[in-house]
């Protein structure tokens, strides 16, 4: 079986902000009642994590889930258990009104990585959020738009962002993460 | 001469010259200079010619509002006309050069316009170049276009990069002068989370230039001090170089930082133009000197009181030995003070107001200047240069009194608040009589989604000119800034200063008061566009009373410094001539930004390889390098074809869709929509968003459906799949992709809100391939084990199978007419497959195709195409698609619509097959002609062709069209006239050309 491959198979850029492309990874959107709990329990069951808040992300050991709007959750973990994340969902929820659906290879993710206030200003240039300390922190998760694009951030750790698009636009995401983060042009703002 | 002094300039750093040219003269600054210190500083009075008389022009101002000393500024990728040399940072290696002259900026020949002039007043062009009609165009626009302009374009690709930044302050201070400071440490002691922006390099504005006392210390020890504090407070950010550009709705501002025009070899943009939300604004914008509009106000050398003194004291340049200093305020005292301590010579002060000044007249005359009170200057001497100037009463017409010999005039006319931004979102103004200058209005500012004001006036820039009113007033601006937004400032007082008392302004529009037409034609309001004295007067005699049509007119304040210096003078000069009060006249609008910002900052990170997203296929690297001619599909490139080496387009098409036909094809058909619907009430959403009936169709089977909006009119087509009961996987045209899962959900969330579906948009989770021709099952059987016989797959079915190792899907769909399956896959596998089916393709002399190649295929076979035979005008029925309209339903989206008279009208044109009787082919879009014409004299018409091609499975040339009548007309001749009058007679055929029982596809 051949090895399924990323938009840009890892690509990385090095500035003032080091920007990689992840890889694959593993995501499953599920849709349905974020109230009920036979929902919640069918997250635990698949991800080993509760449901978030709004606009927060939850993470444990390599599984993520985020909340992507008041009737869906993004589950994010290693490729190869996008399919098994998904069918346990599907077997917990049956008969359930939901949707369950692997999206992993319709994106592209990408790691920002260097001194905190580096990697907060390089998504400030792109997107229009409130990059400041004390205001974006490690489990908020929003969705944006990335210059032209739709995006999804968030900050795994004070140093750490990272920024899901649609495969099909990984390397113009690239170019203007890329861009961005070229050395000289640090802002200062956050530092 | 203008020259540097021995000493002074408190912003130089004399050790280090830079080396400069101007106009290929090599030239000498030093650090600290900005271009315009370091050309007076060199003599060079000289810099530009103006716009309409090609008038020489010298320098005027110190800052933003200069409107005459324009350059070209750097050369070929890093050329920039029109750049403000009182805002250029002068750098090593600088080269600039003046505009609007030929052959030289010393001998122009368009200076011929100024010996002209009394035949040029405003609104010559209008006037002048009407008749006759035809000149206009091929005479007349040319000439002008040629002579207009001050700049020119640049050429070259811009090499410098540029960059957007996203920010959120509670308060944005605009303006580091002594104001700014003071209410962005007013702001900031109260917690807010401040910006405090000044658009030069330098903190403290004017006050050091102006003196004064601030806790009885000179200002410069209180700006060290506050920014020491501010720097030290984490909730303030200080940056220089930066311009609050504009003021938009809901605090929206835009900041312009100038980041690498001081240091063009530095790495990093450019400019970075920042987008800022900010909860208050402050603008402590400062104030701008007005000329005194008399005679010979534009000879280079005479410039504003307030630009000579920061020329003398920032940068130790003095404009001329001797400066005789013209006024009608206190402050121009100022200048003629700080000259004679410095040694040069003023010969006289004239003060238009016959009682004369204050304290600072008394320090003046201490000092031994001859000052001249209700006198004015009648004419000023010389050409490109001050020579003398002669005086006389300003109560007079001009009659002279006297000459004086000087080499500089130094003038003020007051000072205007700079009250653009405060203006941009709606803020009004009042006008201050005794001031004689217009203020923010406190009660009207510009309101925010609360209706509060969210934009606060500080310092000069709120008419406040007293050192100590100018800092209680920020103060009081940066705490109710503060307070604004849920902040609580501190009980503290603003520092103490002193100033010297002054006499007030009387304002003076025109010396002398009572001047001659002949003054009145060399008296400049706009320097840069030449707008004069008598050219208001000329629009206002003419019915221009609206100032905006005066403007418009004259062109008064239309120039690249939109006004900064004339438009005050300029309404007052049309409120004389109107015989109103100022205030009634009002001013014109002020728009954004508040001086030219770089197209390129706008455009910010959007260029090159980021100028626009471009979606592209798993497969899309193995086009590229394949000769792919790509054509734009919404966001996405698409291979058109696939040429080889030697190959024209044409030639490439043809071969592929001959390929295909005969052997076996491959088609990238990733980009189609996938869309995901999946619920108890899947079905019945499905049936009323398509014609036909969906919630009918098997698992494991596939139907073409179509897709109307609310007004019966065809949007989308694609191949549903349902994949169990509970879920339909729908497939849309690859533009439709995104609009067709948004008009889901608006459905889904708008009106049928209670309907249990869900859909998903998984367009990018699969790459999808067109497997094509009758070797398609072959090159299938090859890879896989799974049973893709007629019977295991039969047509418009789907089942999961193993493909070369890879879970796939295989769809046997076709739009092309053969034997045809789509098979998809994990896009992270798309190019594994496509590379498989190429390999095991070989033998069958695989051919990868373009979109090009489809549209042939499909068109052979008669089958719509969404674009070409829909436009948002028609419905399904025009085209004969009535098989795909379910007559059971009770209702779909557009049902209704198609019932009403209008859709049902039997001449309504419909779908047919055209067939041009010499074989060749139709142009796109030609249209039939019929017998007679319409109410507006037009050829009548009775049909249009919406898809044409040269059939290489024919060899001719086969159509599409929408025919009056078309169906019931088979056999018809039809004529359709080209571009070039040739007319091209087709036949009308039905509209399948090719393999009309469809026994290809069905094997």
């Amino acid at each position: 079986m051949s090895e399924a491959v990323s938009a840009l198979n890892r690509a990385s850029r090095d500035g003032f902000v080091r920007v990689e492309e992840c890889g694959l990874q593993g995501m499953v959107s599920l849709r349905g009642d974020l109230d009920s709990a036979k929902l919640a329990k069918a997250v635990t069951a698949a991800a080993g994590l509760d449901v978030p808040e709004t606009g927060r992300i939850l993470a444990s050991e390599g599984r993520s889930v985020a909340w992507m709007s008041p009737d869906e959750l993004l589950l994010i973990g290693p490729y190869a258990e996008a399919e098994p994340m998904r069918t346990a969902l599907d077997t917990e929820l049956a008969g359930e009104h939901a949707l369950a659906v692997n999206v992993s290879d319709a994106r592209a993710m990408f790691r920002l990585s260097g001194r905190d206030a580096d990697v907060r200003e390089v998504i400030a240039k792109l997107c229009p959020v409130d990059m400041a300390p004390g205001v974006f922190e490690p489990g908020r998760f929003r969705r944006t738009r990335m210059a032209q694009i739709p995006a999804a951030i968030w900050m795994p750790e004070p140093g750490e962002m990272r920024v899901v698009c649609f495969r099909s636009v990984a390397d113009y995401a690239m170019t203007l993460l890329g861009n961005a983060a070229d050395k000289g042009g640090e802002v200062g703002v956050f530092a | 001469m203008s020259t540097r002094l021995a000493k002074g300039g408190r912003l130089l750093n004399r050790g280090k010259p830079l080396d400069f040219t101007f106009n290929g003269k090599n030239l000498r600054g030093v650090e600290g200079d900005t271009l315009a210190s370091a050309l007076l500083a060199n003599d060079q009075m000289l810099v530009g010619r103006s716009f309409k008389y090609h008038r020489p022009r010298g320098i005027v101002a110190s800052g933003a509002e200069e409107p005459n000393a324009l350059v070209g500024l750097g050369e070929e990728a890093r050329f920039e006309p029109n750049q403000r040399v009182t805002t250029t940072e002068l750098f090593d290696g600088l080269t600039c050069a003046s505009q609007n002259h030929w052959p030289s900026l010393e001998f122009d020949v368009g200076a011929i316009n100024s010996r002209l002039a009394r035949f040029l007043p405003a609104g010559f062009y209008y006037k002048t170049f009407i008749h006759p009609r035809p000149f206009w165009k091929h005479v007349y626009e040319p000439i002008i276009r040629q002579s207009a302009g001050l700049g020119k374009a640049p050429r070259d690709r811009d090499r410098d990069r540029y960059e957007h930044f996203y920010a959120f302050f509670d308060v944005v201070v605009i303006g580091g002068g002594v104001a700014g400071l003071q209410a962005a440490k007013a702001a900031g002691a109260a917690g807010a989370k401040v910006l405090l922006m000044e658009q030069t390099p330098h903190w403290g504005g004017r006050a050091p230039v102006d003196g004064g006392l601030i806790e009885g210390a000179p200002p410069e020890n209180f700006i060290d001090r506050t920014l020491a504090e501010l720097e030290a407070m984490e909730n303030v950010t200080l940056r220089t170089r930066m311009m609050g550009a504009g003021v938009y709705d809901h605090g929206y501002l835009l900041g312009y930082e100038r980041v690498g025009d001081h240091q063009p070899d530095a790495h990093g943009p450019r400019h970075r133009l920042w987008r800022i939300r900010a909860g208050q604004i402050v603008t402590a914008t400062g104030a701008i000197e007005r000329p005194l509009s008399f005679a010979g106000n534009d000879v280079p050398g005479v410039m504003l009181a307030s630009a000579i003194r920061d020329y003398a004291v920032n940068y130790g340049v003095s404009v001329g030995d001797r400066t005789v200093v013209v006024t009608n305020n206190d402050d121009a005292y100022r200048t003629a003070i700080t000259l004679k301590q410095l040694g040069l010579e003023v010969p006289a002060i004239i003060d238009a107001r016959p009682g004369g000044g204050g304290a600072l007249a008394a320090e003046a005359v201490a000092l031994g200047i001859r000052v001249e009170n209700g006198r004015g200057v009648a004419w000023v001497k010389g050409r490109k240069r001050v020579e003398g100037v002669e005086i006389c009463a300003q109560a007079g017409e001009g009659a002279a009194l006297e000459e004086i010999k000087c080499d500089a005039v130094a003038m003020s006319g007051g000072w205007s608040p700079v009250v653009h931004l405060w203006s941009h979102c709606g803020g009004k103004l009042y006008w201050d009589e005794a001031a004689a200058m217009f203020r923010p209005d406190p009660d009207k500012a510009p309101t925010g989604a609360d209706g509060e004001g969210f934009v606060r006036a500080a310092g000069a820039a709120d008419g406040q000119f007293d050192l100590a009113a100018v800092l209680d007033n920020a103060d009081a601006a940066g705490k109710a800034a503060a307070q604004a937004t849920g902040h609580k400032p501190q009980d503290t007082a603003a520092p103490k200063a002193e100033a010297k008392a002054e006499n007030p302004i009387e304002p003076v529009w025109m010396m002398p008061q009572g001047a001659s037409i002949k003054l009145r034609m060399k008296a400049w309001l706009d320097f840069q566009n030449d707008v004069k004295v008598s050219d208001v007067q000329l629009a206002a005699r003419e019915g221009f009373e609206s100032v905006e049509h005066a403007k418009r007119y004259t062109t008064l304040g239309m120039a690249t410094d939109q006004g900064k210096l004339s438009n005050i003078n300029g309404l007052a000069i049309l409120s004389d001539a109107l015989g109103q009060p100022i205030p009634q006249t009002g001013t014109t609008t002020f728009r954004p930004p508040y001086t030219p910002i770089s197209l390129a900052s706008i455009a910010g990170e959007a260029r090159d390889a980021a100028f626009q997203p471009i979606r592209k296929t798993p497969m899309h690297d193995w086009h590229a390098a394949h000769g792919a001619y790509w054509e734009p599909v919404g966001a996405w490139r698409r291979p058109y074809c696939f040429q080889r080496p030697g190959e024209t387009i044409e030639d490439a098409v043809q071969r592929e869709v001959k390929a295909t036909r005969d052997s076996l094809g491959l088609l990238d058909a990733s980009t189609l929509g996938k869309i995901i619907v999946k619920g108890p009430d899947a079905g019945r959403f499905l049936d009323m968003l398509y014609t036909n009936m969906m919630s009918t169709l098997k698992p494991g089977r596939c139907r073409y459906g179509l897709m109307c909006n609310e007004n019966g009119f065809l949007m989308d087509d694609g191949v549903v799949a349902r994949l169990d009961d509970d879920t339909f996987l729908c497939h849309t045209t690859t533009g439709g992709a995104d609009t067709i899962h948004a008009h889901m959900e608006e459905w889904l969330q708008t009106e049928w809100w209670d309907w249990k579906v869900y859909t998903a948009n998984v367009t990018e989770q699969y790459a999808q391939i067109g497997v094509v021709g009758p070797k398609s099952r072959k090159v299938l059987e090859k890879l896989s084990d799974d049973d893709l016989s007629a019977e295991g797959l039969s047509f418009m079915g789907w089942k999961d199978i193993e493909l070369a190792g890879l879970k796939a899907r295989a769809f046997r769909i076709s739009f092309s007419g053969e034997l045809s399956y789509e098979i998809s896959v994990p896009a992270g596998q798309g190019r594994a497959l496509w590379d498989k089916l190429l390999e095991a393709g070989a033998e069958f002399g695989v051919t990868p195709y373009g979109t090009e190649a489809l549209h042939i295929m499909r068109a052979e076979k008669g089958f719509i195409m969404i674009g070409d035979e829909t436009d948002g005008t028609v419905i399904p029925q025009d085209l004969g698609l009535h098989w795909a309209i379910s007559k059971k339903k009770d209702d779909y989206l557009g049902k209704r619509a198609q019932a009403r008279s209008h859709m049902t009208d039997p001449t309504r044109w419909k779908l047919v097959g055209l067939e041009t009787l010499d074989g060749s082919t139709l142009p796109d879009g030609a249209y039939a002609t019929a017998e007679g014409a319409n109410a507006n004299g037009q050829r009548n018409v009775q049909g249009r062709v919406t898809s044409t091609y040269h059939s290489p499975t024919l060899g001719r040339g086969i159509a599409m069209g929408l025919v009056l009548n078309g169906p019931d007309r088979m056999g018809d001749v039809l004529e359709f006239p080209r571009v070039d009058g040739h007319v091209i007679r087709a036949k009308i055929v039905e509209p399948i050309f090719y393999d009309k029982d469809g026994e290809k596809q069905n094997v």
